[in-house]
């Protein structure tokens, strides 16, 4: 166990490595002056000046040394002591699309795609998992059929289709859902200082204030995305629990439980289930980093003004800095939160932990 | 296996009873002829054969393949069913004007239309040419883009699968048959392909290729979606190679001496590879999916190209209107699910029939 642990930990640092380095073989492609936008806001116009930035800021150094001033910053000549850039310090470049620096996109955007991955974890992992048993336990019969075509055509609906169809039924025909994150009202209301702000969760927040008004109001805004992400995640998960049910309901030790007359529910619940809940864990871990990370195109459509929201504005029109910085903020939760996922998974799997 | 292999018995014996020549005959029959193996069989292996034959047997599989029949033959005579005007590129879409305002289907087409397809009139009764599925915002007439999106689809489709399967099929080889330091170098490499999220690296990689390949075109997206693409496969054909080595015609061809990299290219990979082949091609849905979505973010072909993710982009700026604009998301959109459909409908059969444990439950 201990040494499984080492030896995952010590893949870490290889791994954020390799990462950093692919994303900046990447820059390489772009113009040693477009490259600046890492260490200064404004990128100079002028020829002259664009020369000497390029030289100011190492930008024609050769690759090691711009790899290693990309992770640690530079000194500003201007004004010494002050440190340019250097992802390693959270310095992750600046955004010419949303004039602003990336880090500071990450820090107002992270509560909302946060927000929209707290929503909607328990319904795609609760339900996902719910239909999964229902269709081993029910195998070969008419729900496991259902089952089975509703995942097929769950995974062959392209999030952006079903959630324009999903627009368009709810938002632009019955208007009883609405794109977007608040309502005008209620971003007043935050302005004006009337609605106090303290997590960044505007649900949680509105529970706080005891204003049931902005909660509801949120949830509706909150409802189409994750009904979005729900619907394209419950095909995944029906499929694996569903497969990975029907093995352990096929196992030794069931035949065992059904000889000492153990009740069905009891062979399901107490037999089958944990062993089958498995891989569903791991897969249930990933689905948590991915909604972190911030989901581009589910939050495009819905105008919801989270990360990946972010990412695809700024990719649209080819700021590749900011994509970048936030693929890199990215990328290191994936890389921590696919550590924790298999630690607990050494944990819960004994065939892990004993190999 | 070779029928002309001679079971024991068939050493003369000479004195036979009644009784015990009916029994010789049973066992015979049952050493001898259990079945015919045919020459198709022969040809791909048993286990490959398998699989061929499961595939045109399933319901969900034979619906696929005939959606994919369809599509097939959509790309294909796309010059007839919409001919493009002469002279102009005829994947660029045709537009009618400069109106972001889309138009409903029948609208008539008044400006640059293309010549008279020969179903039209036969098919609508009319004989004046409409925009049979309506405009996309700026005019772009859907029926054309739905219809050679199709060529789209494929050709990007298959572009990218043969290029990810090579890359995998290389990678995977390569590393499987040295083993050791390199082959856990290569490993870790492709981990961390894998822990790169997709979509943003995939838009990363795309967006610097682009002034680079002179602008908006599929080829930056393409490239995009193949770096990062290869990882499964080589993944995969890596675990197979490592499995068949353990055979024993393996083995066999060992004891005869054979060198190692004859052994590993005449027994092992031809082999080892139909799993990840079959594997990769039924994977076309999902590039064409990935290919649309990041057309659908605004990276991709140049504007009015036709291709279905940038046409259900311009729904984007309908929203609050799709109520009554329903056909700009309907037509793309319901093509795109079909495509994808067939392909799963396909690649799902072939999964459920190459699973191990599958395998005796009739699947």
């Amino acid at each position: 166990m201990i040494t499984y642990i080492i030896r995952r930990l010590l893949l870490v640092p290889v791994l954020l490595f390799g990462v950093t380095l692919i994303i900046f073989l990447m820059l390489q492609f772009l113009t040693p002056s477009d490259r600046a936008a890492l260490y200064i806001r404004d990128i100079p116009k002028n020829p002259n000046a664009i020369e000497g930035a390029i030289r100011r800021y190492g930008l024609d150094k050769p690759l090691p040394v711009q790899y290693w001033n990309w992770l640690v910053g530079i000194e500003d000549p201007n004004h010494p002591g002050v440190i340019l850039g250097g992802i390693l310090r959270g310095n992750l470049g600046f955004s010419r699309v949303l004039a602003q620096p990336v880090k500071d996109v990450i820090a107002e955007r992270f509560p909302a795609t946060a927000e929209l991955a707290l929503w909607a974890y328990l319904p795609i992992i609760g339900i996902g998992v719910w239909l999964g048993i229902q269709a081993a336990i029910n195998h070969n019969k008419f729900f496991d059929q259902l089952a089975r075509v509703f995942s097929i055509i769950g995974y062959s609906f392209p999030v952006f289709v079903f959630g324009l169809l999903v627009l368009m039924l709810f938002y632009a025909k019955l208007r009883w859902f609405m794109p977007g994150r608040v309502s005008d009202w209620v971003t007043a209301e935050i302005i004006g200082g009337t609605f106090p702000i303290h997590t960044k969760l505007i649900t949680v927040d509105a529970l706080l204030n005891g204003r049931f008004d902005v909660f509801l109001d949120s949830l509706r805004h909150l409802f189409l995305p994750v009904l979005t992400l729900s619907y394209i995640s419950w095909a995944q998960f029906l499929r694996i629990t569903r497969a990975s049910m029907l093995e352990s309901l096929g196992q030794d030790y069931m035949t065992t439980a059904k000889a000492k007359g153990v009740s069905r529910r009891e062979q399901i619940n107490k037999h089958a289930l944990p062993n089958a809940l498995i891989p569903v864990a791991t897969i249930a871990g990933f689905t948590v980093v991915g909604l972190l990370g911030g989901v581009v195109i589910t939050e495009t459509i819905f105008t919801y003004p989270g990360i990946g929201n972010a990412a695809a504005r700024a990719a649209a029109q080819l700021d590749v800095i900011a994509v970048l910085g936030l693929a890199l903020f990215n990328g290191t939760i994936l890389i921590m939160a696919n550590l924790v996922v298999d630690i607990l998974y050494a944990v819960i799997d004994p065939r892990i932990r004993l190999s | 296996m070779d029928n002309k292999f001679t079971p024991v018995f068939d050493t003369p014996i000479t004195t036979l009873t009644k009784e015990s020549e009916e029994k010789l005959k049973l066992l015979r029959a049952d050493v001898i002829a259990i079945r015919k193996i045919g020459r198709m069989e022969r040809f791909l292996g048993t286990e490959n054969y398998r699989i061929v034959k499961m595939l045109i047997s399933t319901p969900t599989s034979i619906a696929g393949l005939i959606l994919l029949a369809f599509f097939m033959l959509l790309a294909l005579l796309a010059p007839v069913i919409m001919p493009p005007s002469p002279g102009v590129n005829a994947y660029m879409m045709p537009r009618d004007g400069f109106s972001p305002i889309p138009k409903p289907p029948g609208t008539i087409w008044t400006k640059t239309p293309i010549p008279m397809p020969f179903w039209y009139t036969a098919l609508t009764g009319k004989t004046e040419l409409t925009h049979v599925m309506g405009t996309t915002s700026e005019q772009y007439d859907i029926l054309y883009g739905v219809v050679w999106g199709t060529r789209t689809a494929l050709k990007t489709g298959i572009t990218i699968e043969i290029c990810v399967l090579l890359i995998g099929i290389i990678v995977g080889t390569v590393s499987a048959y040295y083993g050791g330091l390199i082959d856990n170098i290569i490993m870790r490499i492709t981990d961390i392909f894998m822990t790169l999220p997709f979509i943003l690296a995939a838009l990363i990689l795309a967006a610097v290729l682009m002034p680079r390949l002179g602008g908006r075109s599929v080829i930056p997206v393409v490239i995009a979606l193949i770096t990062f693409g290869w990882m499964g496969y080589a993944r995969l054909l890596r675990g197979d190679i490592l499995s068949v080595r353990e055979r024993d015609y393996v083995m066999a061809a060992r004891v005869i001496g054979m060198n190692d990299s004859r052994i590993m290219f005449k027994h092992i990979i031809p082999n080892a590879i139909f799993p990840t082949v079959v594997q990769a091609s039924m994977d076309v849905g999902s590039y064409v999916l990935n290919f649309a979505g990041l057309s659908f973010l605004g990276i991709g072909a140049e504007i009015g190209y036709s291709d279905w993710g940038q046409m259900l982009s311009f729904a984007r700026d309908w929203i609050t209107n799709l109520a009554d604009y329903w056909y700009i998301v309907i037509y793309p959109g319901m093509i795109l699910v079909l495509f994808v459909l067939a392909w799963n409908l396909v690649g799902d059969s072939v999964r459920d029939i190459m699973d191990p444990r599958m395998r005796n439950k009739g699947v």
